[in-house]
């Protein structure tokens, strides 16, 4: 491990968004502007069962009558949902039945991403969805998959042969009325990750959707949906990148976990949409509601988040703890340097008997950047005998930026116990010369230092992250050496 | 190797080095001594590149190059290495990530490969053992509640696994107990060859009977006021700081 982390900091010298480039492939895409049509037109294109157009209209009739959230510590302009395109996809003559078919220039780009959709993913052990603007574009290791009756697919596959198993569970923990962004979600989601693990079995290979915004304009919604039935595990990866564009693009993700009795799901996000520039021009505007519900007794779910892209972040993954005895752990990374403004930390929601919840939040701000912590402890009447532990660090790097803590604690029982440790520091000069008088030159010693802070959850990060991980905690920080 | 001629250093307006040099050759040991707020520590400070530092005159010359030009990291490439009064914590990172990280940073401005794993820990090996630290010590993260002595023994540590051409050793001795002492002294020795010097640092004679200087000099007031043999060291011991005042 010590000789992939050095290596890492090595391979850490340019301080430009890596994966700011462009893939010029056909794309199909919808008129601007977002109404009752465009919607029908989703939905038919995906030739979708009449239940999921449904949903989504009534998502559109109650999105039209919110508001914006406007509570987070963020400054976001105003947004015109009128002039955002709410569908794009590569063209594409007709279903994929191998790789060979998958146009040359996409394979190239998640080449450039560091993913290959070949089989020599098979040796690193990660099946990936890969999902290019609003369509899932390719998923390897299905069939393997399959074996062990885990369903591992896109969203619309998904509809079309498990009709059913979506219909019970989408929009039963983040129901379409939750919030402003998961009503505009529910409406024109075009597609995402679907994933069904069957009773008692343990995935043996790490699941990853990774997705790619390539089109001007457009906005991605994408909805991933996690069912681990009795008894079941898995361990899930997000990865996320986008071009640099001068305007802002708006993403609003909706993700929905259950965990029957018994399961454990693991789920880990790298965020690394493109934050903009460092005059805060363009970057991705990132809407998020991932939640997940313990449902069944002995559950577990816990969410890690490194969180380093985006030029606004909004974005609370949180668990509902129904069930006795069940766990949820939030582990979180947020760095933002520059403009970027994060608002971001969890929900635990104690309602079984016994419930235990862990919250380990590290933020990070440099530049002009403000950084926010959010997060909500209650505990229910009914969650006896329940524990929670929070801490919440922040990390400030110059004097231009901002760290915020704003911890929520409902408690409704005696039997229970809340704890709740806040810290602030400064990386001191000190520190930086000690690195400097050893050799280490100014980034990377930066670098090491914020790695070191965030290592507590860095490691809980299945190996593949984790690398990369790193590698993006230091890029992200290139250049806030004053 | 290192040739420092009056130099003046201040610092918020108040001069602290008042005109000091130093002539410093490969495979010599300097041990510089003097009372409390006499400019020992900023010596060092200015050698490493500390940059909190008004340097008003005089210059620095290391291996023919200007040294006060030259940016930390590339004094510690270069060769450099100070052994720090009060070394800093850093948390979650390892003594074995945090030195590697160096020694590769050290290799590359050098113009060579990282060292391959298997190189790196077998060094680690040999080092530990000289310098008596165990791997409970090197797997913890640099200097995180280190005690007084394990923090020392940890810089010596660094400096026996960087392999500096210069090595300043600030204070190194204080808050040793005598067994510490021995270790500190027997890594100076045993790294001793005629291609690199030391300075040392110390208010004490005592770290001078495990370390045999070849020049005692005294600073005092921000100059070098008295230089001579290992016997300027017992000198001072017995007559005190008081006699350089006539």
């Amino acid at each position: 491990m010590n000789a992939k982390k050095n290596s890492i900091i090595d391979e850490v010298t340019q301080g430009e968004y890596k994966y700011g480039f462009v893939t010029d492939i056909e794309t199909e895409v919808a008129p601007k502007g977002l109404n009752e049509d465009i919607i029908r037109f989703i939905s038919t294109k995906k030739e979708e069962p009449e239940f999921m157009l449904d949903f989504r209209l009534k998502a559109f009739a109650r999105w039209q009558k919110m508001k914006m959230p406007d509570w987070a510590h963020l400054n976001i302009p105003a947004i015109d949902f009128q002039d955002i395109i709410y569908y794009a996809a590569p063209k594409k003559k007709k279903e994929l039945e191998s790789l060979d078919e998958v146009d040359p220039e996409l394979l190239k780009t998640f080449e450039k991403l560091g993913i290959s959709l070949e089989e020599q993913k098979r040796l690193s052990g990660v099946a990936v969805d890969a999902i290019i603007d609003s369509v899932s574009v390719k998923t390897t290791f299905s069939d393997t998959l399959a074996e062990l009756g885990i369903i591992f697919c896109s969203f619309s596959e998904a509809l079309r042969n498990h009709p059913d198993l979506v219909k019970k569970y989408v929009g039963s923990v983040v129901p379409y009325s939750d919030n402003y962004f998961a009503a505009l979600n529910s409406a024109v989601f075009s597609d995402g990750s679907f994933c069904y693990i069957p009773k008692g079995v343990k995935c043996p290979i790490e699941l990853s959707t990774y997705f790619r915004i390539n089109a001007a304009n457009t906005g991605q919604f994408e909805r991933t949906l996690i069912i681990a039935d009795e008894g079941s595990y898995v361990s899930y990866m997000e990865g996320c990148t986008a071009p640099m564009r001068d305007e802002n693009q708006l993403h609003a993700a909706v993700v929905e976990i259950i965990a029957l009795k018994d399961a454990e799901v693991k789920y880990s996000t790298v965020q690394n949409w493109y934050p903009g520039s460092k005059e805060g021009k363009g970057g991705i505007y990132n809407f998020v509601t991932k939640r997940g519900i313990c449902k069944g007794a002995n559950s577990k779910i816990s969410w890690t988040q490194v969180e380093t892209g985006s030029a606004v972040t909004w974005k609370y993954p949180s668990c509902i703890l129904a069930g006795d005895n069940s766990v949820s752990e939030f582990y979180s990374v947020a760095v933002t340097n520059n403009h970027q403004q994060a608002d971001t930390g969890t929900k635990m929601i104690h309602i079984g008997k016994n419930t235990k919840s862990t919250i380990i939040s590290k933020g990070i701000s440099a530049g002009f950047s403000n950084n926010t912590y959010r997060g909500l402890v209650r505990i229910a009447k009914s969650a006896i005998n329940s524990r929670n532990y929070s801490q919440c660090d922040s990390l400030l790097l110059g004097d231009k930026c901002g760290a915020h803590t704003f911890p929520y604690i409902n408690a409704l029982n005696r039997s229970s116990i809340v704890e709740h440790e806040a810290t602030t520091s400064k990386i001191s000069e000190d520190q930086l010369f000690y690195c400097n008088q050893r050799g280490i030159d100014p980034e990377n010693a930066i670098g090491l230092i914020v790695n070191g802070y965030a290592k507590e959850v860095l490691n809980k990060l299945p190996m593949e992250f984790a690398v990369e991980a790193q590698k993006l905690l230091s890029i992200s920080l290139e250049g806030s050496v004053g | 190797m290192l040739s420092i001629k009056n130099l003046k250093v201040s610092i918020n307006e108040k001069e602290i080095l008042k005109g000091l040099s130093l002539e410093v050759n490969a495979g010599e040991i300097h041990a510089i001594m003097g009372p409390n707020g006499t400019g020992k520590s900023t010596l060092a400070s200015i050698i490493a590149g500390r940059d909190i530092f008004n340097v008003d005159s005089g210059e620095v010359i290391y291996k023919g190059k200007n040294l006060l030009e030259m940016a930390p990291e590339v004094r510690a490439c270069d060769g450099i290495f100070l052994g720090f009064q009060y070394p800093v914590e850093i948390p979650g990172v390892s003594i074995t990530n945090f030195l590697r990280t160096a020694m590769n940073e050290q290799r590359k401005y050098r113009g060579l490969e990282p060292i391959t794993a298997k190189e790196f820990f077998a060094k680690m090996e040999e080092k530990k053992k000289l310098v008596e630290i165990h791997s409970k010590l090197t797997n913890r993260s640099v200097n995180e509640g280190f005690s007084g002595g394990e923090k020392k023994k940890n810089e010596i540590f660094q400096m026996a696994m960087l392999e500096p051409e210069l090595a300043i050793l600030d204070e190194t001795d204080s808050g040793l107990d005598i067994d510490a002492l021995k270790i500190v002294a027997k890594g100076v020795n045993s790294l001793r060859t005629e291609n690199n010097a030391f300075i040392v640092i110390t208010h004490y004679q005592r770290l001078l009977d495990y370390i045999v200087p070849d020049f005692v000099h005294v600073l005092y007031e921000g100059k070098i006021v008295k230089t001579g043999g290992k016997e300027l060291a017992f000198e001072l011991e017995e007559k005190g700081y008081e006699w350089l005042k006539n």
